[in-house]
């Protein structure tokens, strides 16, 4: 549905500007059903039998080409793929890649508890949003029933996070599929070879499953159309992850190629989330720095190109962060500024003597300014100012950086308390209103440099407490 | 035995021999020729052949193009370069659509200057070479750098003031001490780099360097005019805004620059401060230009070497692991964003990650082969 336009979704609904669904109008409503702000069940008047047709049509058209398919059961559930369009700037990416660790039936007991319980506990708090590992991907290494039964139990004893079943033998995966049913795990694979008896297992015991066909699209569209005819409809597709090489540069053109034929030619056979392996790379690298490096490089570009959901190995932090970093922001709505909480924050170790300098509260602006403070070695107190999420220049445009808005927040943060002085470096951008900030807050107010950058000097040539 | 398997063992058989066999059905014509009877092996032709969708890559049209920039000068083209770099020039948005016909590049940064506010990480790599901005360039080219980019930055007033002059001369030492193209970069004074640029781009006549930058805060015309009068190109930096971009391009398209003189910077935000608008920024402009938005057609430079601004990259936090691997992967990462997003120039610092960086372009380009292994056989590492 990436290229509906509200009119043609308003054409499908009553009409009638009723306001249940919570919009003034049919047509608010129908550009909230766009943006997935609301869903097409918030209009109660459609779900009237006179108006079936119309909600089947509106139905097929919301349908993301990019099928949603959930891996899991309960709160802890992940939805990958939902997807609308190639480019951010054409609306959002909804769901963010998934990204799942493995563990395998001849580790020790210790070790997979180790493993489980770093995997599951793993939290970093950025801007504001706890960024988490999404599942665990257990895999038979020793080709063993009995071993892989086990395995996979002694995971789910251990968490409840969504789980991958992964052997591409189907006794192993009916097994495993028998204890972990209820999890609704991701099977991990059909491939040309073993596809009737692993597609089979997938519809008797509904869970989403794998379509692997390595470096082959032909391959993979005809595996996905066997599997689609038989009667499954929650495929994830595998086309190969290659860290190096001229296979990683095809592997990238194919995942590009893949998501433009589901999103741009509506092409079912390939409208699913597409799944990326990066711990390949411990296949050629054995040294573990150096693996990491190479699995965390392909994990970004795989996430860079669709991929939805990705396989990792390393459980260090230093190779996460980066990923997960990326993860936020890729997968940040563009549509929706993001802000920190307004208040008083601390630079370096500052003193009673030390500034007070102010900025807003769109993100970015505040860990701009805090990352320049911080490299010019400045201690200091920094004042955000509610500014809904704006940049300081476009709130000096919109009316949203006021010197009411100053006084509140130096009265809310007791910033007074910090300091002996009275004066405030405001933004450059900001000098316009300086004299109305000064008059409502009583304070002092210095105008700073127009880009943060500049602050440190600025601060050498004009900061005295006297 | 079933009738119809009977039938269907017929289909491959040579020689059929019935031993022992009750036929029980109400009639039956066999029709015993050199080869059976016609209808069996198609009907099961249709079962073994389904309608298969092909493949093929998906393909667009589009009516604009990149210009391509020449980035440096050979003998025969009046300059003394080994290496010239070509960048841009793309008519398709991927690769596989077959518009792509130059690679991106890695160029190292160097500073005439020490810089003790390097990362650790940085300054274990380059401290040796600060007293000497043409050894710190000799030694980026043995480390991969498809181009140099000097950063006039003593010449702030605020910082040593250098003057224009003598920072010409810095940019002779480094256009003597390597054979690679060369980027000038200012202090990013605006008052100042104009001048600086024209005693640099003097002093470089004929090397077609590129010059960075001109943007709206400063003389651009200035700088264009050096550029034109002594034959370098003009990188177009303005600060994550596209109509910005578009406005300070066809300023200076207006000012006499030469569409194929002109690449641009939009500015790019480290991994985890800003990269999400780099990326689509960049994602935009392409997508625009190959539209046919004329006022973005030029190559797109990214100022990587950022990415030692995020804290992750370079802060002494045990919790994150040691800022040894971190740091590198952080510039990276930020590397490949904007590769992905389709990035031109890649601007950097440390060697590992213009390591990996390069490794993924020459991969791309399918310059290297893979290491031979077996995909699936991830499950059994
Ligand atoms: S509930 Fe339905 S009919 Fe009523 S205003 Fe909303 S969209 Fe229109």
């Amino acid at each position: 549905m990436a290229k509906v336009s509200p009119m043609e979704i308003y054409r499908l609904l009553p009409g009638t500007n009723c306001k249940e669904c919570g919009e003034v109008s049919c047509m608010a409503f129908a550009s909230a059903l766009i943006e997935r702000k609301r869903t097409i069940e918030d209009c109660h008047p459609l779900l009237d039998e006179k108006y079936r047709d119309k909600r089947k049509k509106l139905e097929a058209i919301l349908t993301p080409p990019v099928k949603e398919i959930v891996i899991g059961s309960g709160s802890k559930a992940v939805k990958i793929g939902g997807e609308e369009v190639m480019y951010r700037h054409e609306l959002t990416y909804f769901n963010p890649t998934a990204l799942f660790f493995d563990v395998h039936d001849e580790m020790s007991s210790d070790e997979i508890s180790e493993r489980i319980t770093r995997i599951d506990h793993f939290i970093i708090t950025r801007i504001g949003q706890d960024l988490r590992l999404n599942g665990v991907a257990i895999r038979s290494r020793s080709g063993d029933p009995t071993k892989f039964g086990e395995v996979v139990l002694s995971v789910m004893e251990r968490t409840d996070l969504p789980l991958a079943i992964c052997a591409l033998d189907p006794e192993l995966l009916e097994i495993a599929l028998e204890i972990a049913v209820d999890r609704r795990p991701l099977i991990y694979a059909a491939t040309r070879d073993n596809w009737e008896k692993v597609g089979k297992l997938a519809l008797d015991h509904k869970c989403p499953l794998v379509a692997s066909s390595p470096g082959d699209m032909q391959g993979l569209l005809d595996l996905s159309q066997d599997l689609l005819d038989m009667g499954l409809s929650e495929l994830v597709l595998d086309i190969g992850s290659y860290p190096l090489g001229d296979r990683y540069g095809q592997m990238l053109e194919n995942l590009a190629a893949l998501r433009r034929m589901a999103i741009e030619r509506n092409l079912n056979l390939v409208g699913f989330p597409l799944i990326g392996v990066p711990m390949v790379a411990w296949q050629i690298e054995k040294d573990d720095v150096k693996a990491s490096m190479m699995e965390a490089t392909l994990a970004a570009t795989q996430m860079l190109r669709y991929c939805d959901i990705l396989i990792l190995h390393s459980l260090e932090t230093w190779s996460i962060l980066p990923i997960l970093t990326l993860r936020q922001n890729i997968y940040t709505d563009p549509r929706v500024p993001i802000q920190v909480d307004p208040g008083v924050y601390t630079i370096g170790n500052p003193d009673e003597e030390s500034p007070v300098l102010m900025t807003t509260n769109f993100a970015l602006t505040y860990y701009t300014v805090a990352a320049d403070l911080e490299a010019s070695k400045v201690d200091c107190h920094l004042i955000v100012v509610d500014t809904e999420g704006l940049a300081v220049e476009p709130a000096m445009a919109g009316g949203k950086l006021t010197a009411s808005l100053v006084k509140d927040v130096i009265v809310s943060s007791k910033v007074k308390d910090l300091v002996k002085h009275r004066k405030i470096i405001i933004p450059g951008m900001a000098a316009r209103i300086s004299g109305e900030i000064e008059e409502a807050t009583g304070w002092e107010v210095m105008v700073g440099p127009l880009d943060s950058s500049r602050i440190g000097g600025y601060l050498d040539q004009n900061w005295t407490v006297s | 035995m079933r009738l119809e398997d009977l039938i269907s063992s017929l289909v491959d058989a040579e020689e059929l021999e019935l031993d022992n066999v009750e036929i029980d059905v109400d009639e039956l014509i066999l029709e015993l020729k050199q080869s059976p009877p016609m209808f069996i092996p198609r009907a099961k032709k249709v079962l073994k052949e389904k309608e298969r969708i092909k493949f093929e890559h998906p393909i667009k049209e589009y009516k604009g193009s990149i210009a391509e920039v020449q980035i440096g000068a050979t003998r025969s083209e009046g300059g003394t370069r080994e290496k010239v770099v070509k960048i841009g020039g793309q008519t398709t948005l991927y690769q596989y659509e077959g518009g792509h016909k130059n690679r991106p590049v890695v160029s190292y940064d160097v500073f005439d200057l020490e810089m003790p506010s390097f990362a650790k990480a940085l300054r274990e790599v380059w401290q040796d070479y600060w007293s000497s901005p043409a050894e710190w360039a000799k030694e980026a080219v043995k480390r991969g750098a498809d181009m140099i980019t000097i950063h006039l930055i003593s010449t702030d007033p605020k910082i040593k003031d250098t003057s224009p002059r003598e920072a010409a001369k810095t940019v002779e030492e480094v256009l003597q001490a390597v054979k690679v193209p060369l980027v000038i970069g200012g202090s990013g004074n605006p008052e100042k780099d104009p001048l600086v640029f024209e005693k640099a781009a003097e002093v470089a006549e004929g090397e077609m360097c590129l010059i960075a930058s001109a943007n709206l805060d400063l003389d651009y015309k200035r700088v264009v005019e050096a550029a034109n009068k002594y034959g370098h190109n003009v990188l177009s930096w303005t600060s994550m805004d596209i109509n910005d971009q578009k406005t300070l391009n066809k300023l200076l398209l207006e000012c006499g620059l030469p569409k194929e003189r002109m690449v641009m910077d939009p500015t790019t935000g480290a991994l985890g401060y800003g990269i999400e608008y780099t990326f689509t920024l960049i994602e935009r402009m392409k997508d625009s230009a190959l539209k046919g938005d004329e006022d973005l057609q030029n190559p797109i430079s990214c100022g990587v070497t950022n990415a030692w601004a995020a804290r992750e990259a370079w802060m002494n936090e045990p919790r994150w692991g040691p800022r040894e691997y971190r740091g590198p992967l952080w510039e990276t990462i930020t590397a490949l964003t904007v590769l992905s997003a389709g990035a031109d120039v890649m601007m950097m610092l440390h060697p590992t990650a213009v390591n990996i960086v390069k490794n993924v372009i020459s991969s791309k380009s399918g310059e290297v082969d893979s290491p031979e292994f077996k995909y699936e056989d991830w499950l059994k590492i």
